[in-house]
């Protein structure tokens, strides 16, 4: 094993964690993960990235995951806002926020901040 | 009540100009196009020179009455088509009263008196009262639903009446009859239309191309009667019928009267002004009282009226001018141009095209293509034209009327437009390059072609930095295709057509020259695509993606990829979302028969994913709402297990095909509709179209299949079968229009095949059907599917090959895995967490 994937498994122990191979979401697609507080969607962009946050838009509540995903970008399927991936703000005339987390790519892996799944996480 | 208003003159000592100017008060009576565009004129020459009150007897600031029609048709708002908005008054100073009538005028006072009461003095008072419309003296003629056409009440209260979908009369044959027929037809009224004449519009047209108009305006469906003398209109309270003096009874929820107008001049004729057919004027446009003018429809200058916008912009203008001091400005009328303003029916006729011993006449008739052209000439000069079907070369022709151009060394070739006229044939843009620059392009604003080139030079790249600033296409719109011509000649390679409308702000192209480059580039996938036509996004975006994945699918059936992440998430899983986030199911029940082996699946399907909801739907089907995400491939296998597959609720493509049950059991039935939409939906399920595409096949005219607001609708006769199509009963109510008659189920099958195709080439995405129909016209398809046999079968084979790729139910496929990624999430956290 690489130093580089060495440091990846330490970091993952003090706050990072796995939940799959890139290659599990389609490029430009998406996917869940479940978490005691909700569902936090996880977008591949055409680059190899990938970016998480919370899977509510902050019109109606609609499920992002399942949105239309272009540059660094998702508009929502229930009545297209777009909410950027990076700031998880909503674009153009709608103001609205999306909570984000940290995700890494590393490897191929995607981590994940532990902050996405503890308890606390809605109250934050 | 009563208010003297007293307009406030400024005085030296509280003004901050050394040398203030004391304005001039003018008051206007009416609030019309005419005196809109002379106040526009009077600001430009001199903004502060004059305080201006406006009494407009409609409750409503000035709009273009030119476009009440597509206001009627439903192409166009009222917002849209208002001159100018609330701001403007406010921007010059302009007291308004909306819905204040002037009931009489004081010139010994210089004062005018409105119907609450109001007093206002003028210096100078402009009479802008217009026309009013000429009402039959015939029995019935007050009665409840016997309306005019006038102004946008008169819209409003049409299009109330058009609701009830009942039997509408249009009397009269001329402009504005035929707009109204065709709107209220649009509005899914019975039309018919009476004329006394002949030949509908015969003060602008010809015979022949009035038999034209008249074949065109038939097959949309309206009924045309001509030399038709109407006697009475009957009814007790309300309108019931109109009754011809042939005895002809014509059943009517709703008569519009659009026989001709005359002069409102009334107001002027009490104070003592002159008033012959209209207010007299001079041609600076005074009366016989020096401080007041009249401009529009109810003066009259030469000895005539006028109600053609572009003489009325005219007068403006000279008002105007006189209000400024030019003594020297006058107004002379010219020779019109008149065109229809109906979508697909294109008509233009300019000066005077009657007969006469010393005119000679030049003619081309070419019925297949459905164009006539007639010119008329007198001493080798050309003093009038009509033109139908083909009408490009209108503006040149009315340029060498107006000019009083010799033609005698083109006369050869004269027919065939600028074109030809130096002999050898130039590009199809030689037409607009070849006019002067004082050519008028826009007849409604009496725009030049040398004041829309020179706004290019200055700068104007696209069609509505035209319209904003130069005002020319803005009013009617007949001139647009002229108007882009020139940005075309005039920018060349710089002028980016499609910046008119382009899919997205991803691209300037727009959606046909996506798809036209499509097929001529030969692009196969939406990145190359993206490359060849140099999108300005990575990746596009909501919008541009789901249509390029359909334009190409349509286009390379069997060869393209589809593109799951560019669809829409109903399309990608299958199911249609709801608000909470979970899905509906709907399995394809065909023609709506079912059976109890279906309907047992279903219940067991609901029961086993405790589905929260189960709803028959508007197509004739079981909708099951509120299915998780996850559950779908499992329902599915069910459904499957039971025969079910997949009901397309979701897809921009076939939906559903409702029937009747026909001759199996309905006492009326003339054939067998439901075996039909059986047949029609198993032939066509799968196929994706521009927007989604509903059938209905009805046994009998008594339509229990509602066929007459579908897509796609079959009428069943003891004759054979009517073909219906572009109905619509969602954001819009339409009635469809016929396409045509067959005899046999094959002949049907194939016909609405042949149309499907059409649509799916020629649609953009998103475009139902009836709006493509609208855009291409509906004459436009009926040749393609009804007469041209050759190409039917060409579109109906292309459609059948199509299908070959298509018919695969997604359910099955992701019953046995495909898209797994889909169902599931990534990863599971919540234990890890509880566990922590």
């Amino acid at each position: 094993m690489s130093d580089i994937s060495a440091s990846d498994i330490s970091m993952s122990e003090r706050g990072w964690i796995d939940i799959g191979s890139i290659d599990d979401i389609p490029i430009l697609g998406a996917r869940v993960v479940k978490s005691p507080s909700g569902c936090i969607a996880v977008f591949r962009t055409a680059a190899t990235e990938a970016f998480a946050m919370d899977d509510r838009c902050p019109h109606k509540g609609g499920p992002l995951s399942q949105g239309i995903v272009h540059d660094r970008k998702v508009t929502c399927p229930l009545h297209n806002w777009v909410i950027s991936l990076e700031t998880g703000a909503a674009q153009g005339a709608d103001q609205g926020q999306v909570k984000t987390y940290p995700l890494r790519v590393e490897n191929g892996r995607m981590l994940l901040d532990r902050s996405a799944v503890s308890v606390q996480r809605a109250a934050a | 009540m009563s208010e003297v208003i007293d307009l406030p003159r400024p005085a030296a000592a509280s003004s901050v100009r050394l040398f203030p100017k004391i304005k001039q008060r003018l008051v206007v009576i009416g609030n019309g196009m005419a005196p809109g565009r002379a106040l526009e004129k009077l600001f430009e020459l001199a903004p502060d020179d004059f305080e201006v009150t406006i009494f407009n007897a409609e409750p409503r600031v000035n709009y273009d009455r030119i476009m009440l029609s597509p206001v009627l048709s439903g192409e166009k708002s009222f917002e849209q088509i208002v001159i100018h908005g609330d701001g403007w008054y406010v921007k010059h100073g302009v007291t308004l009263y909306k819905g204040e009538k002037v009931t009489a005028i004081d010139r010994t006072a210089k004062t005018v008196t409105s119907s609450t009461g109001v007093i206002a003095s003028y210096d100078k008072l402009l009479i802008a009262t217009g026309s009013v419309p000429i009402i039959l003296p015939i029995p019935g003629a007050k009665l409840a639903g016997v309306l005019t056409y006038r102004d946008l009440d008169d819209v409003e209260a049409m299009l109330l009446a058009a609701k009830s979908r009942g039997n509408a009369v249009v009397i009269g044959g001329g402009l504005l009859g035929l707009e109204a027929a065709v709107g209220l037809k649009d509005q899914g009224m019975d039309v018919t239309v009476i004329h006394l004449a002949p030949t509908l519009m015969e003060r602008q047209l010809d015979a022949p191309a009035g038999h034209l108009l008249q074949r065109a305006i038939e097959a949309r469906g309206i009924r045309v009667i001509t030399k038709a003398n109407t006697k009475e209109i009957s009814g007790t309270t309300r309108v019931e019928a109109v009754v011809l003096e042939d005895g002809t009874v014509l059943p009517a929820d709703l008569v519009v009267m659009a026989v001709g107008i005359r002069p409102n001049a009334q107001l002027a004729k009490d104070a003592g002004i002159t008033v012959n057919r209209g207010i007299v004027v001079d041609g600076g446009m005074r009366t016989s009282d020096p401080d007041v003018f009249a401009v529009g429809e109810c003066a009259e200058a030469h000895g005539q009226v006028f109600g053609l916008v572009a003489p009325l912009y005219d007068m403006a203008g000279v008002v105007a001018a006189q209000l400024t001091g030019n003594e020297g400005s006058a107004f002379s009328p010219s020779a019109v141009a008149t065109k229809l303003k109906v979508t697909g029916i294109n008509l233009f006729s300019a000066g005077d095209f009657a007969d006469g011993p010393d005119r000679d006449e030049i003619v081309l008739r070419d019925p297949a293509r459905g164009v006539y052209k007639r010119l008329v000439l007198k001493d080798d000069k050309l003093i009038g034209a009509v033109m139908y079907g083909d009408v490009a070369d209108g503006a040149w022709f009315f340029d060498l009327v107006k000019k009083a151009t010799p033609v005698i060394e083109m006369r050869e070739t004269l027919i065939f437009g600028p074109s030809y006229a130096g002999g050898a044939p130039l590009d199809p843009m030689a037409a607009v390059a070849a006019l002067p620059d004082e050519a008028e392009i826009c007849g409604c604003n009496g725009v030049c072609k040398g004041t829309i080139t020179k706004a290019i030079g200055g700068g104007m790249t696209s069609l509505d930095d035209i319209r904003a600033h130069t005002k020319a296409s803005a009013s009617c719109g007949s001139c647009t295709g002229l108007v882009e011509q020139l940005l075309k000649s005039t920018l060349g390679d710089e002028y980016n057509p499609a910046a008119v409308q382009p899919m997205c702000g991803c691209t300037d192209y727009g959606h046909d020259d996506v798809r036209r480059m499509i097929a001529a580039k030969d692009l196969k996938t939406i990145p190359d695509l993206m490359q060849a036509l140099q999108w300005k996004t990575s990746c596009g975006c909501a919008k541009c993606r789901p249509a390029l994945n359909y334009y190409l699918l349509a286009t390379w059936p069997g060869e393209y990829q589809d593109d799951n992440q560019s669809r829409f998430i109903n399309e990608r899983v299958h199911a249609n979302i709801q608000k909470d986030g979970t899905y509906s199911v709907v399995p394809r029940m065909w023609g709506g028969m079912t059976s109890a082996k279906e309907l047992r699946a279903i219940a067991d399907v609901v029961d086993k994913f405790n589905i929260p909801a189960v709803k028959v739907t508007g197509g004739q089907r079981v909708d099951m709402l509120g299915v998780k995400k996850e559950d779908l491939p499992a329902v599915w296998a069910d459904l499957n297990a039971a025969g079910m597959v997949s009901g397309a609720a979701y897809a921009k493509g076939l939906r559903t095909v409702k029937t009747c049950v026909g001759t199996d059991w309905c006492r009326f039935g003339t054939q067998d509709s439901t075996g039909l939409g059986i047949k029609l939906e198993k032939f066509m399920w799968g196929s994706w179209t521009p927007a989604k595409v509903k059938l209905a096949v009805s046994g009998c005219p008594r339509n229990c299949a509602e066929a007459t607001c579908k897509d796609i609708g079959v009428i069943c006769v003891d004759s054979g079968y009517d073909i219906h199509f572009a109905g619509a009963a969602g954001l819009d109510i339409k009635g469809t229009e016929v396409l045509g008659h067959v005899a046999t189920e094959d002949e049907a099958i194939e016909v609405i095949a042949a149309l499907t195709q059409l649509y799916r080439e020629q649609g953009r995405y998103l475009e139902r059907i009836y709006k493509w129909a609208k855009r291409v016209g509906l004459d436009t398809i009926r040749r393609q599917i009804m007469d041209d046999v050759e190409r039917r079968k060409a579109l109906y084979e292309r459609f059948v090959f199509s299908q070959k790729f298509v018919q695969i139910d997604p359910w099955a496929e992701r019953v046995a895995g495909k898209d797994a990624h889909e169902f599931a999430p990534i990863a599971d956290l919540t234990f890890k967490d509880a566990a922590e």
